[in-house]
């Protein structure tokens, strides 16, 4: 289980990097997909089997297939290829990979500086989490139902298509469509 | 049973970070931008869930719930806003967004 959780960070690192230089929307998408799931067995080894199965049915199930839904409905074909390759300059990205390599470094020291214990990977599952979910961070979960609520007339409201007028005649007089 | 250093974790954890977060900057394409940006949250939960498993408590996947249910949020709300900027401007490069001008 130990080499499980190893190689399991590697694919996870290894696809995220994959993501961040792909020129095709849909393959990027694809390793994302892999990345969340190497996550979750990694959720899995070190013994939180809910995290797990909320990561692969909502992260790589729900979110990514709105991503996957965006991106059929955007339909960019060969010329967005093409955009990308004018985008992906190396003059545009190595400034800011080695400013964020750097930054990497500095947080890998901060953390490997403390010598602190080891995980046992001993498992808490669901009935604790649901007890401390709807017990002392009710108010969390109650929050949490705010800010969805918020999100879906967002949503709605961002997404709502005014009605397009095909002909001259019915065309409102103060009103042009967008 | 296993027996890994909680310092292997959090290092996977932040090289994630660091990944999104180089990803956020050198993309022009909205969506790439939204995918850098739950890369860096997914990060962030699995830094909760890291410590959760290294104190024994529930609390760390509490917290990565409501990382995920922001997260569920805050893509609805992004991809709409994508969607309506490519209706707008027929286009995805982000620099583009800052040439809206109000009437």
């Amino acid at each position: 289980m130990t080499i499980a959780f190893y190689i399991a960070s590697g694919i996870a690192v290894l696809s995220s990097l994959m993501v961040i230089s792909r020129k095709n929307a849909f393959s990027a998408l694809l390793y994302m997909i892999i990345s969340l799931l190497s996550v979750a067995v990694i959720f899995f080894i070190l013994g939180s089997p809910f995290v797990a199965a909320l990561e692969v049915i909502i992260y790589a199930g729900a979110i990514m297939v709105l991503f996957v839904f965006v991106t059929m409905m955007l339909n960019l074909g060969e010329e967005a290829e093409k955009q990308e390759n004018t985008w992906l300059h190396p003059r545009t990205w190595i400034g800011p990979s080695i400013l964020a390599i750097i930054l990497g470094i500095l947080s890998l020291m901060i953390i490997t500086s403390a010598q602190s214990g080891f995980l046992s990977g001993s498992e808490i599952g669901p009935k604790e989490v649901g007890i401390a979910l709807y017990g002392k961070y009710i108010i969390g979960v109650e929050l949490a139902a705010m800010l969805i609520t918020a999100g879906i007339l967002g949503a709605y409201h961002l997404g709502k298509r005014k009605n397009t007028v095909m002909h001259r005649y019915l065309q409102d007089t103060e009103g042009g469509n967008l | 049973m296993i027996n890994i250093p909680l310092e292997h974790a959090l290092v996977v954890a932040s090289l994630l970070f660091m990944i999104g977060l180089a990803g956020t900057l050198i993309r022009k394409n909205l969506i790439y931008i939204l995918l850098s940006v739950e890369i860096m949250l997914n990060a962030a939960g699995f830094a909760f869930v890291v410590a959760g498993a290294h104190w024994m408590q529930a609390d760390g996947q509490v917290m990565f719930i409501f990382i995920l249910t922001m997260a569920a949020a805050e893509v609805s709300v992004g991809l709409a806003l994508i969607l309506r900027i490519y209706h707008n401007l027929k286009t995805m490069n982000a620099d583009e967004v800052s040439n809206i001008k109000p009437d």
